[in-house]
């Protein structure tokens, strides 16, 4: 649950808020000045330091899915207010300006589309925008359907991770959510329908510890922070400094923790290759 | 039980020291003060009711972790019969946080398994405060599968902070561990009831939490986030932890209210450390009577009512 604190060190997570309003931008992790139009070509990307800026979900749809094949579902779906929760603010306000910000109604898109030419794809994306990507019941429901939606129609799963983990102001609620998505993988692991998991930076918590780390394969951009505890709570409790790269993506591959660790130009394609060798 | 008071039951301290002082005067003197002993008897049980009626959100979450609350292997060995404890994940060590093992439940042969926490500052840390590791997790799943291999129930004991968050657990794949406990305990052919019986921390939790009954002492928590990391982070003062206990509602009473929890087990009055064997009289007679509805399920229907229960937990619109 490390979403709620602003990380005080390293690069920002939203490129929107570092670039000033022209041309040029300065890397926020290496500090090369560089041209936006070419960061943005690069797929936010630094084409010096291969910092993957944040994406939001429907730059991953684009990225991912063939052109204007992406079906959205379910994006009625709205968190009720279980609990009454009253932090600074209500809830219920923290959710009205969420949606206000993001434009959308909860931290996950999802729906389906075609991923190169053929292959139909259940598909989700989660949205870091929103409170932090963190996984409320709407999060949890939107994905259990999704992965039904798999099961029914006998369709290959594809999900980008990226969030805090869970949902406090939503309480057991939001626990259970772990619960629920991966008793649906259950389900479908037993029906020989591949999934695929993408987590981008960063996928920490209870997301993490249920459907982000239980596909067939697990793939992560370059230097994603992933991991269960945040780090800060883990330097909390040993007090100790953390190794260097500690929870990084590159950290995970060496630990066995991944598959693969695929820059965003290779997603795609990497993708289209993997979905090729284990769907007919 | 054994002399650990928190600070609102200082008043039941003073009594239950009175009612001893007085016996040890009434042995060595001599002297008959049954009457006096009795009458400070029935103030105590008057004391325990009040104060325990009107418990606070915060105080519920001290007794939840009472130092003398009975832990899992107190119930393990008073509530089960011919306990053999069995170790390891296979893979890289054993993990005293968690114990596990075949145990006999009114006879019949179950596996139970239950998150440890430790007495003495020894045992503390022996137990890693009741915070398991990766393989701790995964020895959980090893034992749930043997249980599903010879058809026997499965009883697991929730009473843990949560997963340990350091270093060598990152390394070893927690998220991975949790998450493979809960994909797994979803498919297992064979009844699963869990307990929380102190505290029920998180994913930590959770991870073997997935029974076909969920059940939980009277005062149990079970959270998604402890109420001092929550205040930390949404009030930015951990001071403010009565607040973030009452937002959370994390009490056994309001999780059975929102169907999350499928029975509440009565503790005695002041407690289930003020008279562990009334405890776990309460909890052998609830998880009996559970064991006995589960029985004559067939596996598939006890995985699609696992399925079906946590599918429909969740609170949104459309
Ligand atoms: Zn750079």
């Amino acid at each position: 649950m490390s979403w709620f604190r602003k990380e005080k060190r390293g690069p920002k997570l939203q490129p929107k808020k570092v670039i000033p309003d022209n041309l040029w931008v300065k890397c926020e992790s290496c500090g090369e000045i560089l041209y936006k139009k070419e960061l943005e070509k690069n797929l936010m990307v630094c084409p010096r330091c291969d910092y993957h800026y944040g994406f939001e979900p429907f730059q991953y749809i684009d990225l991912l899915l063939d052109r204007d094949t992406f079906v959205e579902r379910d994006e009625g779906l709205q968190s009720q207010d279980p609990l009454k929760f009253v932090d600074r603010m209500k809830y219920s306000e923290r959710l009205e300006s969420a949606v206000k910000k993001t434009g959308r109604n909860e931290a996950v898109v999802a729906g389906e589309g075609v991923v190169g030419g053929v292959c139909e794809v259940q598909f989700g994306a989660m949205d870091f925008s929103f409170i932090g990507g963190s996984m409320g019941s709407v999060v949890g429901e939107k994905i259990a359907r999704s992965i039904r939606r798999s099961i029914e129609k006998r369709q290959p799963l594809v999900i980008v991770s990226r969030s805090g983990g869970a949902r406090m102001m939503e309480g057991i609620f939001s626990l259970m959510q772990m619960a629920k998505t991966s008793a649906f993988l259950g389900r479908m692991h037993e029906l020989g329908l591949p999934y695929i998991s993408i987590l981008v930076n960063p996928t920490t918590g209870g997301v993490t510890a249920s459907f982000s780390m239980l596909g067939d394969i697990n793939i992560a951009e370059p230097g994603a922070l992933i991991g269960f505890a945040g780090p800060r709570v883990i330097k909390q409790t040993i007090r100790q400094d953390l190794p260097e790269g500690f929870q990084r993506s590159e950290f995970l591959l060496e630990h066995g923790m991944l598959d693969l660790v695929v820059p965003r130009k290779q997603m795609k394609n990497t993708l289209v290759q993997l979905l090729n060798f284990m769907v007919d | 039980m054994n002399g650990q008071y928190l600070d609102f039951e200082k008043p039941i301290q003073e009594v239950v020291q009175r009612i001893e002082e007085l016996r040890r005067i009434a042995r060595t003197e001599d002297l008959e003060l049954n009457e006096e002993i009795e009458k400070l008897g029935k103030k105590l049980e008057r004391l325990r009711v009040d104060i325990y009626r009107k418990i606070t959100p915060y105080q519920r979450v001290q007794l939840a972790r009472h130092p003398s609350r009975p832990y899992s292997l107190d119930y393990i060995n008073t509530v089960f019969e011919d306990f053999i404890e069995l170790h390891g994940d296979r893979v890289f060590r054993d993990d005293p946080s968690i114990v596990a093992g075949w145990a006999r439940l009114s006879g019949q042969s179950v596996m139970v398994i239950g998150q440890q926490k430790g007495r003495d500052t020894k045992d503390k840390i022996f137990r890693n405060f009741g915070m398991a590791h990766p393989e701790g997790y995964r020895k959980a799943l090893r034992l749930m599968k043997m249980a599903e291999k010879f058809n026997r129930p499965i009883i697991t004991l929730i009473d843990t902070p949560g997963a340990y968050p350091g270093i060598g657990a990152e390394e070893r794949g927690q998220a991975e561990a949790i998450a493979r406990n809960l994909r797994e305990m979803i498919l297992l052919r064979t009844p699963l009831i869990s307990v929380v019986i102190g505290e029920g921390g998180s994913g930590g939790a959770l991870a073997l939490g997935l029974g076909n009954r969920v059940l939980m002492q009277q005062n149990a928590i079970y959270s998604v986030i402890s109420p001092e990391g929550c205040a930390s982070i949404l009030w930015r003062d951990d001071g403010l932890k009565e607040k973030s206990a009452k937002a959370l509602k994390l009490d056994a009473e309001s999780l059975k209210q929102f169907g999350i929890v499928d029975e509440i087990i009565p503790e005695p009055n002041g407690g289930a450390h003020s008279d562990f064997e009334a405890a776990a009289a309460s909890l052998k007679t609830c998880l009996a009577t559970h064991l006995k509805q589960l029985s004559n399920i067939k596996p598939e229907e006890l995985v699609n009512q696992r399925v079906e229960k946590y599918a429909a937990m969740g609170a949104y619109s459309e």
